[in-house]
């Protein structure tokens, strides 16, 4: 049987809906008055804050019950309360690796059906549809943890559609994939669409993903309500600027690119030189590191901006990781020239963590492996203080970058409680607070707003025409063509090289 | 392969039913904890010796699995006959460390006593899925779901845990914090990795509520567990080993019962 027999879309009726989360005094989400038909497919969007995600997990019953939080008005999906129709809902989240549960990929599609009481025969008739249906033909025992990002994510819907949901919820499904990610994901949820005629629900900053396969959008108002609501050409005609304006990504309305002042080329000094240079990394338990990358050729002068570009796999974070000084190179030379290394070794990986500290700077792909402090003004001033700068110096670096970056809100916040795009714009910053002379950042506009991303490569900017060096592992080409000068571009070693 | 998908050559005891497998360790350590004596624990270190061609560990495999017991059975073995209690002929002193014949019995039977426990323990284990076993709680012995399938999630976080702790130390390097001493950098770590897997198992409790775990829905199985033959048959092999080793020992008259 294929999922082409399920019973269509359901309705969605909102009037007057609110929640309160019972921590927070304001409300997430309010006013919603909203009436979605079978099988629409309605883009979500709204600045960020506007409670789309809130709204997308009423829908789907996990917001929990009222010692959760208050609610007002109603919201129903075909006439019940969302909580009690587990089942009709299925959803996607933006984190691939925080959505597998089991260890091997047909038993972690078949999760969801057990835990709605499907029977047996008939759950492992609907895993290897379900797979198909989302374009992942693999074995059923193939384990998951040896699927790339955009893998665990079609993953993570195979087990939605073998669920056979009315309703597809997406929030940001594809904010930490790469093109090829995206474009999976993507694909994959349009051929389940077409197959079930389910109501669709997404969450997207970047409109250009969806916009050719959704036949609505939506917009959330900052202050509640609607701010829009109509067919994607009309609403995106009409307020393209203003969501523009507000941080979504709307075509044709590119954000603003940084007016740069280049250093000129008597000012630059060479900083770091990679020659033969082989990366990889040690496992758990192993004694020889595996070669991920080698043969690479590169040098850094002040003012450089380069991309590192390639496929998963290809070894990007290592080489980054290398370059910053935390990895030991396994192969050929990384030098620190005279400028960079100014009195100490030559070989990054041999400095101390304090020599490191105003040389390279590393900015990781997961911003919640360098926070160390339990508000957001201490995590910035950990690095200046450690680099020997006074008290009052300390709190005016990171007053201005708070600035910069708008911070200055959640300056008591736990970075741990941040939103996604605000750990990550933290993490830029802890960095950025002791000015190195290198910058390497892994995939630092992951989850950015129009507006957000355009900060963070203004103080890249910045950065450069200061005379640093920025190299930055991405997928992002908006990115490349506003900061990068010079593109590194690795290409995946094939498998079982040796150096 | 990783900890929650160990590459299992298949073998006899590989097929057998996790639970019947843990059923007989259990059985057997209880069984041994009895007495301390060597006989009991010889006769069944020698009989379990005699299974273990069954289980189809490589031998790389085994002795890696079981270093740790090869560690501490003689350690555990030498300091009770140098430091144990003293009974019987005295047969070396120096100081105060005295070798008698009640301390090296004593200690032999505490050094086989812990092969003949821990062997079979990790050699079953070491055949044995995760999921597997996860399902044999869930169907055989009927725990409750939510306990054994947030246990068995729980375990593919571990893999994530050693990665993070990684992580962890090249960002504190980075972030010029990395120089502390060795204490302090644990101790630091090691808070951030507990927070960081708080979260992380917050983030996989909301995944595997979306898809409708812990409702009140009566939840199927996808993998069958079923208990047969060959798992009673293990633990039927679990009991006369018991069997044997206490009968022995009490006909020499080595047994010795805790309790009393």
């Amino acid at each position: 049987m294929s999922p082409g027999r399920v019973a269509g879309g359901v309705r969605i009726t909102a009037s007057g809906w609110g929640w309160r989360h019972a921590s927070r005094r304001a409300f997430a989400v309010r006013n919603i008055d909203l009436s979605v038909a079978p099988g629409e497919r309605v883009l979500l969007l709204g600045p960020s804050g506007a409670g789309k995600s809130t709204l997308i997990q009423a829908l789907a019953g996990v917001l929990g019950g009222d010692e959760e939080g208050d609610q007002r008005g109603e919201l129903l999906v075909d006439g019940h309360r969302p909580a009690s129709a587990r089942g009709e809902a299925g959803l996607v989240l933006q984190d691939p690796d925080s959505q597998v549960v089991l260890a091997r990929v047909g038993d972690d599609v078949a999760f969801a059906c057990e835990n709605l009481g499907v029977p047996r025969d008939e759950i492992w008739r609907r895993v290897p549809e379900a797979l198909a249906a989302v374009g992942l033909e693999l074995p059923l025992d193939h384990p998951t943890s040896s699927l790339s990002g955009g893998q665990k994510q079609r993953l993570a819907l195979a087990g939605v559609v073998a669920m056979r949901p009315r309703l597809l919820l997406l929030d940001e499904p594809t904010a930490n994939l790469d093109p090829d990610g995206v474009r999976e994901v993507r694909d994959a949820v349009a051929r389940v669409l077409d197959a079930t005629g389910a109501t669709l629900v997404v969450i997207e900053h970047r409109v250009a993903v969806w916009q050719a396969m959704v036949d609505r959008v939506v917009v959330l108002g900052a202050d509640g309500g609607l701010a829009a609501d109509g067919a994607p050409g009309v609403v995106l005609e009409r307020e393209g600027e203003r969501l523009a304006a507000a941080g979504v990504w709307v075509p044709g309305h590119p954000p603003r690119r940084p007016t740069r002042a280049p250093l000129s080329a008597g000012a630059r000094i060479p900083l770091l030189t990679a020659s033969g240079l082989a990366v990889g990394r040690t496992g758990f338990g192993r004694r020889v590191p595996t070669v991920v990358n080698s043969g690479i050729d590169l040098s850094v002068a002040s003012g450089d901006a380069v991309a590192i570009t390639g496929a998963n796999g290809s070894g990007k974070s290592t080489l980054a990781l290398t370059l910053a000084g935390l990895l030991t190179p396994v192969g050929g030379a990384l030098v620190a020239e005279q400028a960079l290394a100014d009195g100490a070794s030559t070989a990054p990986h041999r400095w101390r963590s304090r020599q490191l500290l105003p040389r390279i700077g590393m900015v990781f792909q997961d911003p919640e492996h360098q926070f160390l402090a339990p508000d957001v003004r201490a995590e910035l001033a950990i690095g200046p203080r450690a680099a020997g700068l006074g008290a009052v110096a300390v709190t005016a670096r990171v007053d201005e970058l708070m600035a910069a970056l708008h911070l200055e809100h959640l300056a008591a916040a736990n970075p741990f409680t941040l939103s996604g795009g605000e750990k990550r714009r933290l993490s830029v910053a802890t960095a950025l607070a002791t000015r190195p002379r290198i910058l390497l950042l892994d995939e630092p506009t992951f989850g950015q707003d129009s507006r957000t991303w355009g900060q963070l490569v203004d103080l890249l900017a910045g950065l450069l025409d200061d005379g640093s060096a920025v190299l930055a592992v991405t997928h992002d080409t908006d990115f490349v063509d506003a900061v990068a000068e010079r593109v590194l571009r690795l290409d995946t070693l094939p498998a079982g090289a040796i150096l | 392969m990783s900890l929650i998908t160990p590459e299992i050559r298949a073998s006899t005891i590989a097929s057998v039913n996790p639970v019947a497998k843990l059923i007989a360790a259990i059985l057997l350590a209880l069984v041994l904890l009895l007495s301390i004596d060597w006989a009991s624990a010889l006769v069944a270190l020698v009989l379990e010796a005699l299974l273990l061609p069954f289980a189809g560990l490589a031998a790389r495999q085994f002795w890696l699995r079981t270093a740790p017991l090869w560690f501490a059975a003689p350690l555990a073995c030498l300091t009770t006959v140098l430091y144990g209690r003293d009974s019987g002929d005295l047969l070396w002193q120096a100081g105060f460390v005295s070798v008698t014949e009640g301390s090296v019995s004593l200690g032999v039977a505490i050094g086989v006593r812990i092969l003949a426990i821990g062997l079979p323990g990790i050699v079953l284990f070491a055949t044995t899925d995760p999921t597997d076993l996860a399902d044999g709680l869930g169907q055989v012995l009927r725990l409750p779901s939510r306990f054994v399938i947030g246990g068995l999630a729980g375990l593919r976080l571990v893999g994530l845990f050693i990665e993070d702790w990684r992580f962890l130390a090249l960002a504190r390097r980075a972030r010029g914090v990395g120089d502390s001493n060795l204490v302090s950098r644990i101790a630091g770590q090691g808070f951030s990795l507990l927070v960081l897997s708080v979260r992380r198992g917050s983030k996989l409790a909301t995944a595997m509520e979306a898809k409708g775990f812990g409702s009140r829905r009566e939840r199927t199985w996808a993998r069958e567990s079923t208990f047969g033959r060959r798992e009673w048959t293990l633990v039927a092999i679990a009991v006369v080993i018991a069997v044997l080793a206490v009968t022995l020992a009490v006909a020499l008259g080595t047994w010795k019962f805790v309790l009393s």
